[in-house]
């Protein structure tokens, strides 16, 4: 069975989905789609040992050999982020149900579980493939439940919200698509690693440069790289709670690998930073969208819309390491990758909670919160200090390298740029502090309680590794260094 | 020469789909649109393209469009914003498409990458290997069958999707007025009636043949499962949707849907507990061709399941939607005076 882990770990999830549309019971339903998904956490924590231990693992789907079948081909990079979103997704699920019970219809509780499987699904398909159409497909299969999930939302705004998404989703897709059909009329093949060898051939053709064009494009608008992100922010706000936490962690990740992938991976390094000025573009777009997101997040009412546009930033940040191209570089965004994804998805269970208990994240309705839900609030504020990157948290870890891969390039005025945003994160970060601590409670919520168990022990479970990996850099640093280091070819 | 007049009457109808503002007459092209560019496929010789957009483009998703008008209303609303840097960004992308194309090699060239890489295996070997005539089939459900288990999951995310957004619990109350609002369509459409009931059996004929007809000519489940979708929705659009809802109720719909995926997943399964890898289907069985033919029968089985239940579900959610908004306006109307 060990061989067969890359497929199962795709698969699993999807054969779920129809099995969880015939059990009927929501709470059954429930159970059993977290079952399914501590599987494939499980599944993936296996694949990550085997390919730190033994190097890439390769699945010919079918039996068919590489650029005639479809390839699974997992490596340290990818095995990283079937770790990250198999985890979150676990975590996230233990809420699930009793947040849906507030925020979704009754009586659609068990479709919900069905499209949370296939969105997970849809993810787990794009990272573990090495087919360049195979990603197109399981792109589909995750933007159509995310569309859905999305638009699940109790405000009617949700439905113009997924709207939104979908058109630029759809664009995004579209582009990527199009981009592929032109890579494979100049090389006959969709497989990433037989493309990879035979691009650099026609690498100077115009076709070509259309082609990683259309796709770095489409990839960007699923990235919500600014200026693509408008999308964003309401997608975020108005889902179900708990379908904005798995997003925020999970979503925009899949992009950022995509986008790794085909830069490193397929077109190569010397294509996609030297003939074309990627590396210039790149940098600018993340710094803006570092500060422009970071601005907008302080005049934010709408929790949920501030840490959307901080979600932004984060990207930003993750498109500097990227644009660097330097182990240390790559090292960062992916470090950053895992990283934000603890501290979103904590502050964002956390944030279900609140609309669990309050149905509203509005700023005024969290007057004295932190002396009602303490706990709840206190994870708020581990995660925002992990946003601005204080010591001793996973946010700080991942500035660290950032910094550090700057300074190598002897980038200093990128360096101070990024070290002057933070101070942004403390001013919106504080919004919050200040109201929920130094404020009396409403009168009209004096009543409220804690949150329930479900929610406490995954938001703190986040929060504890928010905290753990910030002190314990071992597993994160490792395996972050070693895919960034696969990706430019050097051997440890 | 065909192919410039057909390119030309694509281009004429885009135009005139953009510039119309009657929402009918737009639904009507864009279903002209889907035959001219299944003409076209054709005409490149794409056989099986074509058929799966002559059925899918042309036919069902004009259906589709055509019921969600009778919930929007005909006209299109006065546009408020301004399509100038629309329009630009969307000159810029059709630019960089055209400047794409300068560098291609030429349609139909011997030595385009296309035809000199991967190909040529598929058209030498797929016969041995696997043994039906039809190479697209071969390539669909056998060398790519992961591709296509993908996007029948697609299909079953959209069907999901449509549910969780429109599904409600149905009143049982206001089961005479649907009855009401059909009957009087009845009256109007006794031809159109008496001749459909008539063709029902050959369409449904028609799907069953192509679904055992794709291992040797343009068809499958896709196409299959589209066309006796349509002969279910014609008879529901003609004699009601509580006539139709006699035969086909919700649950079980559903369920058939969640089978199909299944099924087309345990064919892989099966290889995978048999010895092979996830979708091998020469190990369905002990002689390789038979298992690859066993697989792909049943792949496409699967396929059509999920395809034919899928475009019900849609119909049916949405025909119901609407008749939930007709009520809620008698209700209303009957209050008002």
């Amino acid at each position: 069975m060990i061989a067969h882990l890359p497929v199962l770990q795709v698969i699993v999830p999807l054969m779920a989905a129809p099995i969880c549309l015939i059990l009927k019971r929501a709470q059954l339903a429930w159970l059993f789609s977290l079952l399914v998904s501590s599987l494939t956490l499980l599944i993936s924590i296996l694949l990550l040992q085997q390919v730190m231990t033994s190097g890439v693992v390769s699945y010919e789907l079918g039996g068919w050999q590489a650029p005639w079948g479809i390839e699974y081909r997992i490596d340290k990079l990818n095995a990283f982020l079937l770790l990250i979103i198999s985890a979150i997704s676990t975590i996230v699920l233990f809420a699930a149900q009793t947040s849906i019970e507030k925020e979704i219809d009754k009586n659609k509780h068990t479709l919900f579980y069905v499209l949370y499987l296939l969105s997970l699904t849809g993810m787990l398909g794009i990272v573990a493939t090495g087919d360049a159409f195979n990603v197109f497909v399981f792109l589909e299969i995750a933007s159509l439940s995310t569309y859905a999930l999305i638009a699940m939302g109790e405000d009617r705004r949700a439905l113009w919200a997924s709207y939104q998404y979908l058109v630029m989703g759809t664009i995004g897709a579209t582009f990527i698509l199009i981009g592929v059909g032109l890579m494979y009329q100049m090389t006959g093949t969709l497989n990433m690693q037989d493309l990879s060898q035979r691009l650099p051939e026609v690498a100077q053709t115009r076709t070509v440069f259309t082609a990683f064009a259309f796709v770095i494009v489409g990839v960007c608008l699923k990235l919500a790289l600014f200026p693509l992100h408008h999308w964003l922010p309401n997608a975020y706000a108005y889902a179900p709670s708990i379908v904005t936490a798995f997003f925020a962690a999970t979503a925009t990740k899949v992009a950022m690998y995509l986008l790794i992938r085909l830069t490193f991976s397929v077109f190569g390094l010397s294509f996609s930073f030297t003939t074309i000025p990627l590396q210039t573009l790149f940098m600018a777009l993340g710094l803006f969208g570092i500060f422009v997101a970071s601005t907008s997040a302080i005049y934010q009412n709408n929790i949920k819309h501030l840490f959307a546009y901080s979600s932004i930033a984060q990207i930003g940040y993750m498109i500097v390491g990227f644009s660097i191209s330097t182990v240390t570089g790559l090292t960062a965004t992916l470090l950053h990758v895992f990283n934000h994804a603890l501290m979103k998805c904590a502050i964002f269970l956390a944030l279900a909670a609140v609309v669990y208990r309050l149905g509203d994240v509005q700023l005024n309705n969290f007057h004295g919160l932190g002396r009602q839900m303490p706990l709840t609030m206190a994870a708020i504020v581990v995660g925002g200090l992990s946003l601005i990157g204080m010591p001793l948290t996973v946010g700080f870890v991942s500035k660290w390298y950032l910094l550090t891969a700057l300074l190598e390039q002897g980038w200093w005025p990128v360096a101070v740029l990024i070290l002057f945003a933070a101070i942004l994160a403390v001013i919106y970060v504080w919004r919050i502090i200040e109201v929920a601590y130094f404020k009396e409670p409403l009168v009209n919520q004096a009543a409220v309680k804690e949150a329930p168990m479900l929610f406490l022990v995954p938001i703190w479970a986040l929060t504890i590794a928010n905290i753990y990996f910030g002190i314990d850099t071992r597993l994160s640093v490792q395996v972050a260094q070693a895919a960034a280091q696969s990706l430019f070819g050097v051997t440890p | 020469m065909i192919d410039i007049v057909l390119l030309t009457l694509l281009l004429a109808v885009a135009i005139a789909i953009i510039r119309m503002k009657d929402l009918f007459a737009v639904v009507m092209l864009s279903g002209i649109y889907g035959l001219l560019s299944a003409s076209f496929f054709v005409a490149m010789d794409a056989v099986d393209v074509a058929f799966t957009e002559a059925a899918v483009g042309a036919g069902i998703s004009t259906l589709l469009m055509l019921v969600v008008i009778t919930m929007t209303g005909r006209s299109e609303n006065t546009t408020r914003h301004k399509p100038f840097p629309a329009l630009l960004l969307v000159v810029i992308t059709g630019c960089l498409l055209i400047y794409g194309t300068l560098d291609m090699p030429y349609f139909g060239s011997a030595d385009a990458p296309v035809h000199s890489h991967v190909a040529p295996r598929y058209i030498n070997d797929s016969m041995q290997e696997i043994g039906i005539p039809n190479i697209v089939t071969s390539i669909l459900a056998s060398y790519r069958a992961f591709d296509t288990f993908g996007e029948l999951v697609v299909i079953f995310t959209a069907g999901i999707g449509v549910l969780a957004l429109l599904s409600s619990v149905r009143r049982p109350d206001n089961g005479d007025k649907i009855v009401c609002i059909n009957y009087s369509m009845h009256e109007q459409h006794l031809v159109v009636r008496i001749v459909t009931k008539m063709l029902l059996p050959f369409i449904l004929l028609f799907a069953l043949y192509v679904q055992f007809h794709g291992d040797f000519g343009p068809g499958g489940g896709f196409q299959a499962g589209v066309i006796f979708a349509a002969a279910i929705i014609l008879y529901a659009m003609l004699f009601g949707l509580s006539t139709a809802r006699i035969v086909i109720n919700q649950p079980f719909i559903q369920l058939i849907s969640a089978t199909g995926v299944l099924l087309y997943g345990c064919v892989g399964l099966v290889s995978l507990l048999n010895g092979g890898n996830f979708f091998d289907y020469n190990f369905l069985s002990n002689d390789a061709i038979t298992g690859q033919h066993l697989g792909i029968f049943l792949i496409e089985w699967a396929v059509g399941c999920t395809v034919a239940s899928v475009i019900i579900i849609i119909f049916f959610n949405f025909a119901d939607y609407r008749e939930r908004q007709q009520s809620n306006e008698n209700e209303h109307n009957q209050e008002s005076p």
